[in-house]
């Protein structure tokens, strides 16, 4: 089947029923989405499935095929990174980083959607992705920042 | 032909081709010196002392304490280029070496797939360097918050070393007195202005003897040290770009997932599991199967549908019986007594008497555990992120059978640890499964499921506190810790059992710098059952919490402020400044500032760190709300004020999230566990503000990992008894009260 990950076209002979993390990462080698929990609890999978959070485990190749498919790397780079992570990147947030593409994945999905949430809303929108490290109070600021840096 | 032959040869043959474009000549091998990493140099190519490689391309620093996600690499990047003056955020780093002066080479001549993953040609050339840089930096281990302490004077030597070394190179060629030089951006600039790269005075450098004399910079002359820095793998971390042991592919490579359970194997039936798409094999293993496939989803899917029956462990089978052997084993002989002044028994005052339980904890850090194992008969490659490469080496050549120089760690960078990267069970799973397909790398995953299961735990711990109180002070505290011993379980299983009574039992608790007129401490060793590890901050994780909990109780009954009373009795300096420095930044008034407000304050000195931590929590309708939570603690000198910051907050909010949430109980020999569903933690919502103030009074080297956690858990349950009067002496607190 046919599936486009960051604006790319590729064939995968996969079973229908294969969630779309493991069709990035093992078929496709984009490595950008993380294995957490493979439950929906941790989010470190989130891409974004025509334009919204979704958490990669639980979308089957099935079901994503056709279908717009934005991973970390088509958000941003290096060189030119996407709001969201600028602001990750002026906050510092990461520590072991683990979860931090499912967090960004999760927080521009959030502003995309909903340009200037409140303090609720952020909280309802990122809760779903597990930071061990605990870095949330940047993860905060970082969105807070990104708000800015948008609406600037 | 000795293996040192073959692998000298073949090692040249290696290092030519990934060298790439790059002009290298002949091997110049320098095999003088104590210096691990002139083992096996190439022409063009020098090493200053172990920490710095400077060749054509530039330079690489090796930072051999692992990156578990508290910054070891970036902090250490710093401490190399304060003194040798290299742009932290483009030099190349290397973990290095941690043995096998010979494997990679064997590999390349065997034509065997070195992985494009490991790019970093020093990984390569640095494999050459011998387990003597083990030796060098000791145990070359990572913990205990002691990278900082053990690399502040040890990186900056050798920057200054190998800078001074470059200039006298540069005075040579140039004819210039070397007073007259200086450097910049990787360069020695000389009076003129002209500027020599280091790369290029490297061969030269390599020609004379190192200048070791040099005196460190004055810490008030540092560019980068002391000041906001930006971490070196943060733009990495931030695009999705950074690569853990999960994301390491190999040419060949077929991915694993084990099955095992505490008690090993008894009978299982794999039938429909070998027969699953991409399947290759279902192999015994100690304790359980393998499952290889071409997918770690499929192997995953795979192990689900295999029907497996387990061994009785010889431990207790369920949490109550566990609980038992506690409370056995705090009736029974004691394992310490460091702490014993006045006399306890005879106190006097009105009697307190209470009982402290925490549970056990996984270390779950957000990365599956991992590891990718390359066996051939002349040598075996690992990659995996450790804390101990030294041990992992020596644990390998063991099920191997080889020597452990025939063995290569290249130690990765980890997606959190938090004690569970000092463990091993998945890198002696993928030795086994490799030595099956010999010549074929195999990486080995955890589902989540198999790491909750066979998770190396935080001690369930079991303390009974005593104390009394009179004219409104606390006259004594008596506190007996039952737990079981961390490093009895650890240094048993790598060959080391160790002797003498566990410190860790009663850490942060028999050190406690408070003045009681009687006051006991006395550690009770629990037999060794489900294996247990060193959880961040290790014993002073539950002690943190049994002795400012017990405290707290004490101040209580004793009518007295939480803070005033603490301070009253704190005989150390630095650790009343951060306790008064809390209060402060509290603006503390009393446990209860409102009706539905509490406030509780909890003080812990663990890791050379005195910290204290108040936690303000509301009581709504909905639960309790936790509002703020302030942070001050005294490193001594903050090198690194962001990532102190971030590590202190990490430390607090991660004893708080396991406080209010987590547990590992076991019904049926097994942990009842199995994901973050069941085994829940800290999430955004719940988060409340935090305030942190590192203090750098008093010019003592400490790390910052670790010595933020310990009051966390007590001054929430403080907090919680001040806005609802419920004590809580039992973990998870979320079993005993709403939150919100």
């Amino acid at each position: 089947m046919q599936i486009t990950v960051n604006g790319t076209e590729h064939e995968v002979d996969v079973e229908a029923d294969m969630p779309l993390l493991w069709v990035l990462r093992d078929e496709l080698g984009i490595h950008g989405p993380k294995y957490g929990c493979g439950i929906a609890q941790c989010g470190a999978c989130t891409v974004h499935v025509d334009g919204l959070a979704v958490r990669s485990c639980q979308m089957t190749a099935e079901e994503v095929a056709g279908a717009e498919i934005t991973t970390i790397e088509g958000l941003g780079t290096p060189d030119d990174p996407h709001p969201v992570q600028a602001a990750w990147i002026e906050e510092q947030v990461a520590q072991c980083g683990y979860c931090q593409s499912g967090q960004i994945m999760q927080a521009a999905s959030l502003l995309s959607l909903n340009p200037e949430p409140s303090d609720e809303e952020i909280d309802a929108a990122m809760s779903g992705v597990l930071c061990r490290c605990a870095t949330y109070p940047r993860i905060r600021t970082a969105i807070r920042r990104a708000i800015q840096s948008e609406g600037a | 032909m000795s293996i040192g032959k073959i692998a000298r040869r073949t090692f040249l043959v290696g290092s030519a081709a990934i060298a790439g474009g790059v002009a290298f000549g002949a091997w110049a091998v320098r095999r003088d010196l104590g210096n691990p990493l002139q083992a096996g140099l190439a022409d063009g190519e020098t090493t200053l002392n172990p920490y710095v490689l400077i060749d054509g391309d530039g330079v690489t620093l090796i930072t051999p304490r692992a990156d578990v996600g508290q910054g070891a690499t970036s902090i250490q990047t710093y401490l190399l280029a304060e003194e040798l003056d290299v742009d932290p955020m483009t030099v190349r780093t290397s973990p290095g070496p941690a043995s096998g002066v010979y494997f990679n080479s064997v590999v390349a001549a065997e034509g065997m797939p070195l992985a494009a993953w490991d790019e970093g040609r020093v990984a390569r050339t640095g494999r050459g360097a011998a387990g003597a840089l083990g030796k060098l930096v000791g145990l070359h281990l990572t913990g205990g918050s002691t990278t900082v302490p053990d690399m502040y004077d040890r990186l900056r030597a050798a920057g200054a070393s190998a800078r001074e070394t470059l200039k006298a190179a540069a005075a040579a060629r140039l004819s210039v007195d070397v007073a007259d030089l200086r450097t910049g951006n990787r360069a020695v600039i000389a009076p003129d202005g002209t500027a020599l790269r280091y790369e290029d005075l490297a061969v030269a450098a390599a020609a004379l003897e190192p200048v070791t004399e040099v005196p460190l910079r004055d810490p008030a002359a540092w560019r980068w040290l002391g000041r906001d820095m930006r971490r070196t793998d943060i733009v990495a971390k931030s695009t999705g770009t950074y690569r853990y042991g999960t994301d390491v592919t190999v040419p060949d490579m077929v991915r694993a997932t084990t099955l095992t359970r505490h008690g090993g194997l008894a009978d299982y039936d794999a039938s429909a599991a070998e027969d699953m798409r991409g399947i290759e094999a279902v192999i015994p293993i100690t304790g359980g199967l393998a499952i290889l496939a071409d997918n770690d989803w499929r192997a995953m899917k795979a192990a689900r549908e295999i029907k497996a029956t387990w061994a009785a462990p010889d431990h207790p089978a369920d949490s109550a019986a566990m609980w038992a052997t506690h409370a056995t084993a705090l009736d029974g002989d004691r394992d310490s007594r460091f702490t014993d002044e006045g006399d306890v028994e005879a106190a006097t005052g009105t009697p307190f008497e209470a009982e402290y339980r925490v549970p056990f904890l996984h270390h779950a850090p957000l990365e599956p555990a991992n590891a990718t194992v390359l066996y051939t008969p002349e040598a075996t490659e690992v990659w995996t992120a450790t804390q101990g490469p030294t041990f992992l080496a020596r644990t390998v050549a063991g099920i191997t059978g080889q020597d452990t120089e025939q063995v290569t760690i290249h130690a990765l960078s980890a997606g959190g640890s938090f004690g569970h990267r000092l463990e091993d069970l998945w890198v002696r799973q993928a030795a086994e499964i490799a030595m099956q397909v010999p010549g074929r790398p195999v990486r080995l995953t955890f589902s989540r499921e198999q790491d909750m299961a066979n998770g190396y735990l935080r001690p369930m711990a079991l303390a009974r506190g005593r104390g009394t109180h009179k004219d409104g002070q606390v006259q004594s505290l008596d506190l007996a810790i039952a737990a079981h011993s961390v490093s009895e379980s650890q240094l048993t299983r790598v060959g080391f059992p160790p002797i003498g009574p566990d410190v860790a039992i009663v850490a942060a608790a028999w050190d406690a710098p408070y003045t009681i007129p009687d006051r006991r401490v006395t550690g009770h060793r629990v037999p060794a059952g489900v294996g247990v590890s060193s959880w961040r901050s290790v014993g002073a994780s539950h002690n943190g919490f049994f002795y400012e909990s017990l405290l707290d109780e004490l101040i209580h009954a004793a009518g007295a402020d939480p803070v005033a009373e603490r301070l009253r009795l704190l005989h150390h300096a630095p650790s009343r400044n951060v306790l008064e420095t809390v209060a402060e930044m509290a603006n503390w008034s009393g446990p209860k500032p409102s009706e539905s407000v509490g406030r509780g304050v909890a003080f812990s000195f663990s890791f050379g760190v005195p910290v204290a931590e108040i936690v303000e929590v509301r009581d709504t309708e909905n639960g309790l709300v936790l509002e703020n939570l302030w942070i001050a603690a005294e490193l001594g000198r903050v090198l690194d004020p962001i990532n102190a910051e971030a590590q202190l907050s990490g430390g607090a909010l991660f004893g708080i999230g396991h406080a209010i949430h987590s547990e590992i109980t076991f019904a049926d020999h097994q942990p009842e566990q199995s994901n973050f569903h069941d085994f829940e933690s800290l999430r955004l919502w719940q988060t409340p503000n935090v305030t942190v103030r590192a203090l750098g009074t008093t010019g003592e080297i400490r790390g910052a990992g670790e010595p933020g956690l310990p009051p966390a858990a007590p001054a929430l349950g403080n907090a919680i008894f001040a806005a609802t009067g419920k004590r809580l002496r039992e973990m998870p607190f979320a079993k005993a009260i709403r939150f919100a």
